[in-house]
C-alpha cells in the first residue's frame, strides 16, 4: 500500500511536468494546426539555457531562468513561428510536420554538438529532502513539481477564460475567421499561443532536469509521452491534455514495477492504440461531428 | 393548390414529417414531400429557413430528430457520402468543388469510374476504366472542349462550376441535387447553366432538387417550387403559384 | 508513353546496369543499399505522396520483412518465399494498423504507426529468444537463383536491380490504373471525392498497407544484403529518414523517392568533412528546402524550369467555347 501511494505521487509529479508539455502542444495545434514533432526538443532546450546563463555569464540560479525563459520566448516562440511555421501553413500541414521532424533533429545535434553529449547535472530548485509519510517515502521536490506545474495549468486557464485575451484566443481557435470578423488579431493571438508554449516548455525543462539531468537526447521521450497524452486525454482540450499526462505519468511509474522494466516504456504506447482504437476522441473529448 | 404526386408513379426522393431539433431551436419542422422521376423541384426560402439542416436531412449527413427520408425507397439516414453516390445520388457543392490540379478530363472521369467495377477491379482495369469518350461526350454538353486538358483549378469560376455540374452527372443519376448552383455567377453564365441544367434534365429524364436563393434562377428552371420559412413549407406551386403567393411575399418582405 | 520518354526510360535502366562495372566493393554496397532503400520510399510515397497520409512506420515495416526472412532463411526456406512471407505479413499488419487509425481524422496514422514503430523496436529487443535481442541475428545466406549465385556483390547488385525495376514497374502499374487517379482525387478534395463514390476510407488503407508491403520486401532483401540485423536498424529514427528521402525528393512525383533515397544516402559522405556538424547541416537544409518547396528537390527543378523557360500557352480567350 505504502509502495503504491509512493508510485502514485511520483508518477504524478512526472504527469504534471508530461502535461505541461501536452497542454503546449494541444494549444498550437488548435491556434494553427501545427503538429509539432519537435516538442520534446522544446522541453529538452531551456534547460541548456539555464546552463548557459549559469556557466558563460556567471549568472545566479533564478536569474539564469529568467534568461533562459527570454531566449525561449525568443526562439521557441517568436522565431518558429516567424520563420517556420508562418511561411509553411499556407502549404498544408504535411510539409510543418516534415519540418518539425527536421527541427527536433536540429536542437538535439547542435545541443549534442556545442554543449557537449554527456548528460549535464542541472542544480535542483527544491529541497530533495524525503519524508516518511505513512511508511511511503515521499520527496518534497515532487510535491513541489506537482505544485509549480498545477499552478501553471492552472492560471492558464483562469488567463484564457476569465480575461478578454484569453478568450480571443479561444474564439481564434475555434474559428480564426469568425474571430477575425468580430474584430480579433488573429495573428497575435496566434503569436501569444506560441510564446505560452515556449513558456510551458521552459517550466517543464527548469522542473524536469534536476531530476534527469539535461542531455541532448531528453527530447525523443518527453515529445513522444507529450503527444500520447494529448491524444489520451482529448486531443482538442487543456482539461484532456492534464488528464493524459498525469494518467501517463502514473502509469508509467506503475508498471516500472508491476509490469516489468523490459516493457515499461511499451505502456504508454500500448494504452495510446488502445485509446485510438476504443474511444478515438480521448477519454474527456467529444466526438466530433462529419460535416458536409 | 398542393400538387398531389400520383399515386402509380414511385417518388424518387421522399421526405416524410422530417423535423430536426438543434438545442432548443427547430431548424426544421414537420416537413413532407415527394419529388417525381423527371422534376426540378426548386427549395427556396430566406436565410435560416431551414432548407440547408433539410438538404443535410435528405443527404444523410445530418440525422432527423424525427421522420425519414428516402430516395428510391432506401432510407438516407446515416448512409455515407460515396455509397449515396453509388446509390445513383448526384450532387453539387455551394463553394466550388473541383479537383483543381487535375485536367477537366480526369475530374468528370474520376466522378464515373467508382461506378465502374469493384474497387479490385479497378486496380487491372484500363487507365481511364474505358470512360474517356463518356466523359468527352459530357465535357462537349457544357462546351468545355477546348479545357479538355486543361488543369480544373485554373479555369474561370463559371467554368468550373459547369465542370463540377458536368461530374455530377457523369455517372447517370437518378437524382442530382445542386447546392446554390447560382450562387456567385454572372448573369450570362447564369442563363447558361439554366439552358444545359434543363436540356439535360429534358433528354435524360433525370431528376434535380435545386436549394437556391436567387428566385428568378429558380422561377425558371423549376417545374415546382416549394418554400420554406422557419422550419416549415409555407407554400408549394408552379412557379407562376409562387409568384403570386401572399405568404411568400411576406416572407421575403419581412414578414 | 510518348517515344522520348521510352528512350529516357531505357537509358536509365542501361546506366543502372552499367553502373556497379569496375566500382569497388563498398560503392556497390552503397549503391545496392539505395536500391533497397528506394523500395522502402516508393512504398511510403504511394502512402504519403499519393494518400496524403503520413505513416512513421517505414522503417518498422522493413524490420518485419527483414526479420521474417532472416528467421526463415537462417532455417533453410529460400529467400523468396521468405520474401513473399515478409511482403504479406507487412501488408496484414499495414491493414491491421490503418484500419482503426483511419476511422478517425486528423493525422492518427501518424501517431499509430509511430507508437507501433517504438514497440516494434521494444519487441525485436527483448524478446531475445526469438530475435537475438540487441545483438541481433547474423549468418544470413544470400539466395541463389537455378544456380546462379549472389554471394557476389556484383551479383548481388543485379539482384537487387530486378527487385527495384519489378517493384517500380508495379507501383507505376497501380498509379496508372484508376486508383492512381482516386489517390489524386484524394489528396486534392477528399470531400468532393467521396460524394463521388469514392470510398475514401478504403481507398486510403490500400495504400497504406500496400506502401507498407513495399516496406516489408526492402526490409527481405536488406537482411541478405547487410547480413548482420539488430533492433537499432529498424528504429524510429529510420522510419523519419525514410520520410524525409520522400520528402526530399518530392512527394507524390514517381522518381521523388529515388533521388530522395540518392541524396539522404550519398549526403553524409559529401558532408563527411564537416564531421560532428553533418546531421545539422542536413537537418537546416530540410527545413530550409520545406519553407521554399514543400514539393521537394523535383518541386524545386520544376520552379526553376519554369522561370527560365515559360510555357507557350494559348490565350484562354482565343479559344472556342464558353468563356464565362
Amino acid at each position: 500500500m505504502a509502495e503504491l501511494l509512493q508510485l502514485l505521487i511520483s508518477g504524478l509529479a512526472a504527469g504534471s511536468i508530461y502535461a505541461l508539455a501536452a497542454v503546449g502542444f494541444t494549444l498550437l495545434w488548435q491556434a494553427s494546426q501545427t503538429i509539432n514533432f519537435a516538442q520534446g526538443e522544446f522541453v529538452m532546450l531551456p534547460a541548456f539555457f539555464v546552463l548557459i546563463g549559469m556557466t558563460v555569464f556567471g549568472l545566479p540560479l533564478w536569474l539564469s531562468i529568467v534568461f533562459g525563459l527570454a531566449l525561449a520566448l525568443l526562439i521557441l516562440g517568436v522565431a518558429f513561428k516567424r520563420l517556420i511555421v508562418e511561411p509553411m501553413l499556407p502549404h498544408g500541414t504535411l510539409p510543418l510536420v516534415i519540418a518539425t521532424i527536421a527541427l527536433g533533429l536540429l536542437m538535439k545535434e547542435s545541443v549534442k554538438e556545442f554543449y557537449g553529449a554527456t548528460a549535464q547535472p542541472f542544480p535542483a530548485i527544491f529541497p530533495q529532502t524525503v519524508y516518511n509519510v505513512a511508511g511511503a517515502s515521499v520527496s518534497v521536490q515532487d510535491i513541489c513539481n506537482l505544485i509549480v506545474s498545477m499552478l501553471a495549468i492552472g492560471s492558464l486557464q483562469l488567463f484564457l477564460n476569465r480575461t478578454r485575451t484569453g478568450r480571443c484566443m479561444q474564439a481564434t481557435a475555434q474559428n480564426p475567421a469568425v474571430a477575425e470578423v468580430l474584430g480579433v488579431n488573429v495573428k497575435r493571438m496566434v503569436l501569444y499561443t506560441f510564446l505560452i508554449n515556449a513558456a510551458l516548455a521552459t517550466i517543464a525543462s527548469v522542473l524536469i532536469s534536476p531530476i534527469y539531468l539535461a542531455k541532448f537526447s531528453n527530447g525523443e521521450t518527453l515529445g513522444l509521452v507529450a503527444f500520447i497524452a494529448a491524444i489520451v486525454g482529448g486531443f482538442n482540450q487543456i482539461r484532456g491534455a492534464l488528464v493524459g499526462g498525469l494518467l501517463i505519468g502514473v502509469i508509467d511509474n506503475l508498471s516500472a514495477v508491476y509490469v516489468s522494466s523490459e516493457y515499461r516504456s511499451a505502456m504508454p504506447l500500448i494504452l495510446l492504440i488502445a485509446i485510438i482504437l476504443l474511444r478515438p476522441q480521448g477519454l474527456l473529448g467529444t466526438p466530433e461531428g462529419r460535416t458536409v | 393548390m398542393t400538387m398531389q404526386p400520383q399515386a402509380h408513379i414511385k417518388p424518387v426522393l421522399s421526405v416524410h414529417n422530417i423535423s430536426k431539433q438543434f438545442g432548443g431551436i427547430r431548424a426544421v419542422n414537420n416537413v413532407s414531400f415527394d419529388v417525381l422521376p423527371g422534376e426540378i423541384l426548386g427549395l427556396i426560402g430566406p436565410n435560416g429557413s431551414g432548407k440547408s439542416t433539410l438538404f443535410n436531412c435528405i443527404l444523410g449527413q445530418l440525422r432527423p430528430t424525427e421522420g425519414h427520408c428516402a430516395i428510391k425507397g432506401r432510407a438516407t439516414d446515416g448512409v455515407r457520402p460515396a455509397d449515396l453516390s453509388l446509390m445513383g445520388v448526384g450532387r453539387t457543392f455551394q463553394q466550388l468543388s473541383v479537383f483543381p490540379k487535375m485536367s477537366v478530363l480526369d475530374n468528370v472521369i474520376l466522378a464515373g469510374q467508382e461506378h465502374e467495377g469493384t474497387m479490385f477491379s479497378r486496380l487491372f482495369s484500363k487507365g481511364d476504366a474505358g470512360l474517356t469518350s463518356k466523359a468527352e461526350q459530357l465535357i462537349d454538353f457544357f462546351r468545355l472542349t477546348p479545357y479538355r486538358n486543361t488543369e480544373a483549378g485554373s479555369l474561370s469560376y463559371g467554368q468550373q462550376k459547369l465542370v463540377d455540374a458536368a461530374m455530377a452527372f457523369m455517372a447517370g443519376p437518378d437524382i442530382v441535387l445542386l447546392d446554390e448552383p447560382a450562387g456567385g455567377v454572372n448573369l450570362t453564365m447564369l442563363g447558361y447553366l439554366k439552358d444545359r441544367l434543363t436540356t439535360y434534365n429534358r433528354e435524360h429524364g433525370t431528376t434535380f432538387v435545386v436549394i437556391e436563393h436567387n428566385m428568378e434562377f429558380v422561377m425558371s428552371l423549376c417545374t415546382r417550387i416549394i418554400v420554406l420559412a422557419q422550419g416549415e413549407v409555407i407554400a408549394e406551386g408552379t412557379p407562376d403559384q409562387i409568384r403570386s403567393n401572399q405568404m411568400v411575399i411576406d416572407a421575403y418582405l419581412g414578414g | 508513353m510518348t517515344r522520348s520518354r521510352i528512350t529516357l526510360l531505357a537509358l536509365a535502366i542501361a546506366a543502372l546496369v552499367v553502373a556497379p562495372l569496375g566500382q569497388g566493393n563498398y560503392i556497390i554496397y552503397t549503391l545496392c543499399s539505395w536500391l533497397v532503400f528506394s523500395i522502402a520510399a516508393m512504398g511510403l510515397n504511394l502512402t504519403l505522396g499519393y494518400a496524403g497520409q503520413v505513416s512513421l512506420a517505414q522503417a518498422g515495416f522493413m524490420g518485419i520483412g527483414a526479420y521474417i526472412t532472416a528467421l526463415m532463411t537462417l532455417n533453410g526456406v529460400h529467400w523468396s518465399l521468405a520474401a513473399f512471407i515478409s511482403i504479406v505479413s507487412s501488408f496484414a499488419v499495414g491493414l491491421a494498423l490503418g484500419y482503426p487509425a483511419l476511422r478517425v481524422q486528423h493525422h492518427f496514422l501518424a501517431f499509430v504507426t509511430l507508437a507501433f514503430n517504438t514497440l516494434l523496436f521494444l519487441v525485436l529487443r527483448n524478446e531475445e529468444e526469438i530475435t537475438g535481442g540487441s545483438f541481433g541475428l547474423v549468418g544470413m545466406p544470400r539466395p541463389s537463383f537455378f544456380g546462379i549465385s549472389t554471394d557476389g556483390n556484383l551479383p548481388f547488385y543485379y539482384f537487387s536491380l530486378v527487385c527495384f525495376l519489378l517493384s517500380t514497374g508495379v507501383l507505376w502499374w497501380i498509379l496508372r490504373s484508376p486508383w492512381g487517379r482516386a489517390f489524386k482525387a484524394l489528396r486534392e478534395n477528399p470531400i468532393r471525392a467521396e460524394s463521388l463514390g469514392l470510398k475514401i476510407r478504403r481507398q486510403t488503407l490500400l495504400a497504406f498497407a500496400i506502401g507498407s508491403a513495399f516496406g516489408g520486401l526492402a526490409g527481405a532483401m536488406q537482411t541478405p544484403l547487410v547480413q548482420f540485423i539488430e533492433p537499432g536498424s529498424f528504429a524510429l529514427i529510420h522510419s523519419l529518414k525514410i520520410l524525409l528521402m520522400v520528402v526530399v525528393g518530392g512527394s507524390g512525383f514517381f522518381f521523388g523517392p529515388m533521388l530522395g533515397a540518392a541524396v539522404v544516402i550519398l549526403l553524409p559522405e559529401l558532408l563527411r568533412f564537416t564531421e560532428g556538424y553533418y546531421l545539422i547541416i542536413y537537418a537546416a537544409l530540410v527545413i530550409v528546402l520545406m519553407v521554399y518547396s514543400p514539393n521537394g528537390l523535383i518541386g524545386l527543378g520544376q520552379k526553376l524550369l519554369e522561370k527560365v523557360r515559360p510555357k507557350h500557352e494559348a490565350r484562354h480567350d482565343l479559344k472556342q467555347g464558353v468563356s464565362l
